[in-house]
């Protein structure tokens, strides 16, 4: 038994939808089984994980809630991958850019009279310190050729530190009864609530607005043109006049500063405040959006939505169905593997053709 | 896998005769719906050097790959004295005798001589043992190697001998040649030939696959002719001409391309003043102290083989490598050695490199989004950093139009056409802008005789109106038809420019050859086989 | 006593990188075969889950061992089919099955945190290991520790003396040659992948049976992404694996010890020494080859899709 792949000369559109939805499906499936095997029912499981959350207003808005994160980050990452460029380290910019903008916030704290300027500085600030930690990698990849998957991903791990570190010493609230976490923001430092009384916030409509943008710089812009050739052929974007070091530069910062503004954007919204955990796993979680929709923005947003609903799902489970957290994490990295192999029924034609490993076909 | 021992007796055969050593009975091979082979029949007998013919695309390497196990005929038979045989794989093939030296070497750069040749033997047979096999072979072909040295310090001369060598130790019967010689000197190529005509003294039969017309007549007695995936014919080389030779591979008679004398009409257009950059990699080829000059009107052909330069001179013309002095490059007067190839293209200058997918072409993207590639900065499809898609198409299309190319659909993947419909895209991209300099690599490699003619003649008319052109290229047939004069490129360093009329092919191959020969590896404890040429003055 | 306090820091240093010799020497395998693996770190965690649970049902260590090795092949063989078979993206595949191997060790290890048991048994030779200054560190130690070291021996020979490791160098310095050749690609591939797994997975169940020895959520803390820094900074080299994991292993332990002495930096800084400590280590090594292009398999992370 051998497996072929010979490649496809034209691309199908009705495959490219389909591959993915078929991997999801599959991974439900699989997800299915597991769960039974851990003694819950598979309906009760689907129902608690899928339809549910879409059920109730809330659940809803925390969908959007964490969706919004996931495809601003994912997003930037969809300009890396195009290009072969592997920034791993997201969660590491995310985390440096909620730390750089909230310590704003805690800095205005307690400001009087013109506070407007606070939230777009701590935005601001926030996604520039995102699009900073990331040319560490880059400058480290342009100038010496370091691999910038490895840098990427320890300085993952520096800035978690240093969250810890700012959010227990120089940034924790004196009043805080010795919690590990900032002073509460002021409102001027808040990212405006959508609706009264409702825990939708502005954060989501930067999210949205940053994919449609995507999708136009990626789709009509010279640039997005340039990331879309270095990716595919390097020499023919060389050819086109296109420097590798300016565009990797570029990509990186698009990438860290999306990350950093997620951050920021979470640590405004949601959270309010500084504490030594702002991210449930945004960064690494947007990796499998970013893949999942096919580093193409509109498909991101969809992901983003997808993963977000297991998420909450999750979340759900646990509390109702006593199904483990991680289950939720195992199924996202299936639901990855599965997307990428499915991925191979667009790019290639696959024939099993029968015999010994290089045996005769039967005809 | 033993070979099924059934006496096959074919409906046709190709010639009268005894039964072959090896035979090919209604080959028929699809990919898709694309047919390679319809229905060849060969016979090589032994003793013979046998020829195959063909254009690029006729189908020649399919029926090699079929020949030694690398694919599977969709129809027909191979056959061994007479029986058929199954060959499912290499292993199988040189079992039965059949060895191969590829054209597109099979060598791994960072393993050594040994290492590589080790690579296909059987376990039994290593370390000290195969080391003196290989000695042996040395001595008794000429064929001398250092097993110690890493492939990717070896000339292209001395690969070709590790794969003569791989193939030998396994006392093959048949030996297929993949255009053995399309990378060697004259000099190296008249070293393999003896060594040819020592394997078919012994009583093996040679498959020479080429398209060079000259050498075929020299080596073989028979050759079969190869047309668009059909045997077209099969001769005696020796009784045939090379124009009708070429006749019966091309089938119709090719446009013939009209030759103009090299007028240089306007001034100095291009020049380069002893540009000399370093190695860009470890398997790259340094420039030394190269300057040229093209004029206006005139079409300057720089030949050499491959590896010695071509592309790092193609990367520091067009800008893909700039130059440490500004001044070494110039266009039209002005110093571009710091400039990138937009700013150069900006000034005038077109460039078409010599791997049209994946460098000149995106292969993955559409014709209009490659047309976009390269004219970007010369032609209005950007607007504020916006794409202009219309515009795009539009220059696409006015180039599908004017060079004939055969494309599926209305704006396809550049990937998805044939190589000469490719080339005459990239090459049409670039004329269209009527660039007053124009450097290209290798414009007609792997191209398909009407498509080659086609190019060239446009290279001509281009000049005609006034444009520099540089051509690089391996083919020196194409250079003394279309080049004006002729400069030659040999470990990174380039002759001083001759007029083509005041020049010969022997001359102009002598110089790619570095007017030395390349005689046996310097630490030779081996004694110099007799039969080889005396060692030049100067180890290689 | 100054002998015994070198020694102790020693054993330490050979401890600590134990783990990472064993996940790197099998990465370094599968990437001399041409295909790189981001899941280390899922495997290697899938392995120390996996490794603690069955030693606590069985009782034995060994089965232990043989049962995080066998999670950490397990998890390969997914990676092994979509990217070796299905030819899909190895950075992406990689990625894919980290998240899956730290899903699936939380849920396999859920019943175990906080369980504690018995490390893994130390050599004792009579006479031996009661040597002064070397008798510990050379005769004292357990399985984990002689089989990484066996390990690095085994792959140098296998590598460079055995007909299976020049072809396996082969191919992962040319695919397309190798192929052409008539050499199985994919086979040798998959098979070095599947090694690699199941090295890494043994050396996450060193530190759930041996190190620590207890089972925690995300008690690799990273050391999979360290293995594969490493096998870049030895050049893809056994002996430097082992060369360069003793440095980290020292890293590591200097981060310890100067918490444990209260020098007065903040916790976090020294806790992001052996992460900080990498990303140095490959900047060196960038500088250090600077002209001289790269030491790594040619054929590294492309994609092979051969045509019959």
């Amino acid at each position: 038994m051998r497996l072929d792949l010979v490649p496809r000369t034209v691309r199908s559109p009705l495959l490219d939808i389909l591959a993915p939805t078929l991997a999801f499906v599959a991974a439900v499936l699989i997800g299915g089984v597991a769960v039974a095997a851990l003694g819950v029912s598979p309906a009760d499981a689907f129902e608690t994980y899928f339809v549910t959350p879409l059920s109730e207003v809330w659940s809803l808005q925390e969908i959007a809630l964490k969706a919004a994160p996931l495809a601003l980050v994912a997003t930037g990452l969809a300009f890396c991958y195009r290009a072969n460029l592997w920034n791993i380290g997201a969660e590491g910019q995310f985390v440096v850019g909620g730390l750089a903008g909230g310590w704003v916030g805690v800095a205005a704290h307690g400001a009087e009279g013109f506070t407007v300027w606070i939230l777009p500085a701590m935005l601001i600030v926030g996604t520039l310190a995102g699009t900073a930690y990331a040319m560490i990698p880059a400058i480290l990849k342009v100038r010496l050729g370091v691999s910038e998957i490895l840098t990427s991903l320890m300085l993952v791990y520096v800035a978690q530190l240093l969250l810890d570190y700012m959010v227990r010493g120089p940034l924790r609230d004196p009043a805080g009864y010795n919690f590990p976490q900032s002073v509460g923001f002021d409102a001027a430092a808040r990212l405006p609530y959508l609706m009264e009384g409702e825990s939708l916030h502005a954060g989501v409509l930067v999210a949205l607005l940053a994919v449609v943008l995507a999708t136009v710089v990626l789709a009509r812009t010279l640039f997005g043109f340039e990331v879309r050739v270095v990716g595919a052929s390097p020499r023919a974007a060389r050819f086109a006049g296109f420097s590798d070091a300016r565009l990797t530069l570029a990509v990186f910062a698009i990438s860290g500063g999306a990350a950093g503004l997620a951050g920021i954007s979470e640590v405004a919204g949601r959270i309010g405040q500084l504490q030594p955990e702002i991210s449930p796993g945004y960064g690494f979680t947007a990796i499998i959006v970013a893949f999942l929709g096919r580093l193409s923005p509109p498909g991101i947003l969809v992901a983003a939505i997808v993963i977000a609903l297991t998420t909450i799902g999750g979340e759900g489970a646990q509390i109702d169905l006593r199904l483990p957290l991680d289950l939720t994490r195992a199924f996202q990295g299936l639901l990855l593997g599965l997307v990428l192999g499915a991925d191979v029924l667009a790019r290639y034609h696959v024939r099993i053709v029968p015999g010994g490993p290089t045996g005769r076909p039967a005809t | 896998m033993e070979a099924a021992r059934a006496p096959f007796i074919p409906a046709r055969r190709p010639n009268e005769g005894p039964t072959p050593l090896f035979g090919a009975y209604g080959i028929v091979k699809r990919f898709g719906s694309f047919t390679a082979n319809d229905g060849i029949d060969l016979e090589i007998r032994a003793g013979e050097i046998h020829a195959l013919l063909g254009e690029n695309g006729a189908g020649k390497s399919t029926l090699m790959k079929i020949l030694y196990g690398l694919l599977e005929p969709s129809e027909g038979v191979v056959t061994y004295k007479g029986d058929i045989v199954q060959l499912p794989n290499p292993e199988a093939a040189r079992r039965l005798g059949i060895g191969m030296v590829f054209q597109h070497f099979s060598l791994c750069e960072n393993l050594t001589v040994a290492e590589n040749i080790a690579l296909v033997m059987p376990k039994e047979l290593s370390g000290r043992a195969l080391a003196d096999r290989i000695a042996r072979l040395a001595i008794d072909y000429g064929l001398h190697l250092d097993p110690g040295r890493p492939v990717w310090s070896l000339s292209a001369g001395e690969r070709q001998r590790i794969e003569i060598v791989r193939c030998l130790l396994q006392d093959p019967s048949l030996v297929i040649l993949d255009e053995p010689t399309s990378v060697l000197t004259p000099n190296e190529a008249e070293a393999l030939f003896t060594v040819l005509e020592r394997l078919r003294e012994e009583g093996r039969a040679l498959l020479y696959i080429s398209h060079r017309l000259d050498e075929v007549r020299q080596l073989c007695a028979r050759a079969t002719i190869l047309r668009a995936g059909r045997v077209v014919g099969a001769c005696n080389p020796r009784e045939e001409t090379a124009r009708s030779l070429a006749a019966m591979m091309v089938g119709s008679a090719v446009r013939e391309v009209t030759a103009r004398e090299a007028v240089a009409s306007g001034g100095e257009r291009l020049r380069l003043d002893r540009l000399a950059l370093p190695a860009p990699g470890l398997h790259a080829a340094a420039l030394r102290d190269v300057s040229l000059r093209v004029c206006g009107g005139e079409i300057l052909g720089i030949a050499g083989i491959a590896g010695n330069g071509q592309a790092e001179l193609f990367a520091a013309l067009s800008g893909e490598t700039r130059a440490p002095d500004p001044d070494a490059v110039r266009i039209d007067g002005k110093p571009v050695g710091a400039l990138g190839i937009n700013a150069r293209r900006r000034l005038g200058a077109g460039f078409v490199p010599e791997e049209r997918n994946g460098h000149a072409a995106a292969p993955l993207m559409s014709l209009s989004e490659n047309a976009l590639l390269s004219r970007h900065p010369t032609a209005p499809l950007t607007r504020f950093g916006m794409l202009r898609l219309g515009p795009a198409r539009d220059l696409a299309r006015r180039v599908i139009e004017s060079f004939d190319v055969r494309k599926a659909g209305p704006d396809p993947a550049a990937g998805t056409l044939s190589g000469g419909n490719l080339q005459k895209f990239v090459v049409g991209r670039e004329i269209l802008a009527e660039p007053g300099i124009l450097v290209i690599n290798q414009p007609t490699w792997g191209v398909d005789a009407a498509a080659a003619a086609h190019i060239r003649q446009a290279l001509i008319d281009l000049a005609a109106r006034g444009a520099a052109i540089l051509v690089i290229s391996q083919d020196l047939d194409e250079l003394f038809e279309i080049a004006g004069s002729i400069a030659v490129l040999h470990e990174g360093t380039l002759s001083a420019a001759v007029p083509t009329g005041e020049t010969s092919r022997e001359a102009v191959g002598l110089l790619m050859g570095g007017s030395s020969d390349h005689g046996p590896a310097p630490q030779a404890t081996l004694p110099r086989d007799a039969t080889m040429a005396p060692a030049p003055a100067h180890a290689h | 006593m100054t002998l015994d306090i070198v020694q102790m820091v020693l054993v330490t240093v050979l401890t600590a990188a134990t783990p990472l010799i064993l996940a790197a020497i099998g990465e370094l395998v599968a990437e001399r075969s041409g295909v790189l693996n981001l899941g280390v770190e899922g495997m290697m965690i899938f392995g120390a889950a996996v490794g603690f649970a069955v030693a606590m049902q069985t009782g034995s260590t060994l089965t232990g061992a043989l049962g995080g090795a066998g999670a950490g092949l397990l998890l390969s063989a997914l990676f092994a089919i979509l990217t070796v078979g299905l030819a899909a993206n190895q950075v992406a595949s990689g990625l894919s099955l980290t998240i899956l191997g730290l899903g699936l060790s939380g849920l396999v290890g859920a019943n175990y945190v906080g369980v504690k048991r018995d490390p893994a048994p130390h050599l004792a030779i009579p006479g031996l290991t009661d040597l002064p200054g070397i008798g510990q560190l050379v005769f004292g130690q357990d399985a984990f520790v002689y089989v990484a070291v066996a390990l690095v021996g085994a792959v140098s020979v296998f590598l460079w003396r055995t007909r299976a490791g020049l072809t396996l160098r082969a191919i992962g310095d040319d695919h397309v040659a190798t192929h052409a050749l008539g050499l199985k690609v994919r086979r040798v591939r998959v098979l070095s992948v599947l090694f690699g797994g199941a090295c890494a997975g043994l050396g996450g169940a060193y530190l759930s049976l041996a190190y620590t020895p207890f089972w925690a959520p995300g008690m690799t803390a990273g050391r999979g992404w360290i293995a594969l820094a490493l096998v870049v900074f030895a050049s893809w080299r056994p002996l430097r694996v082992a060369a360069g994991a003793l440095l980290f292993g020292g890293a590591t332990v200097l981060q310890l010890h100067a918490q444990a002495a209260g020098l007065g930096l903040p916790g976090q800084l020294l806790s992001a020494l052996p992460y900080l400590a990498t990303i140095l280590a490959l900047v060196l090594l960038s500088l250090g080859q600077r002209g001289g292009g790269s030491l790594a398999p040619a054929a590294l992370g492309r994609v092979f899709t051969p045509s019959r």
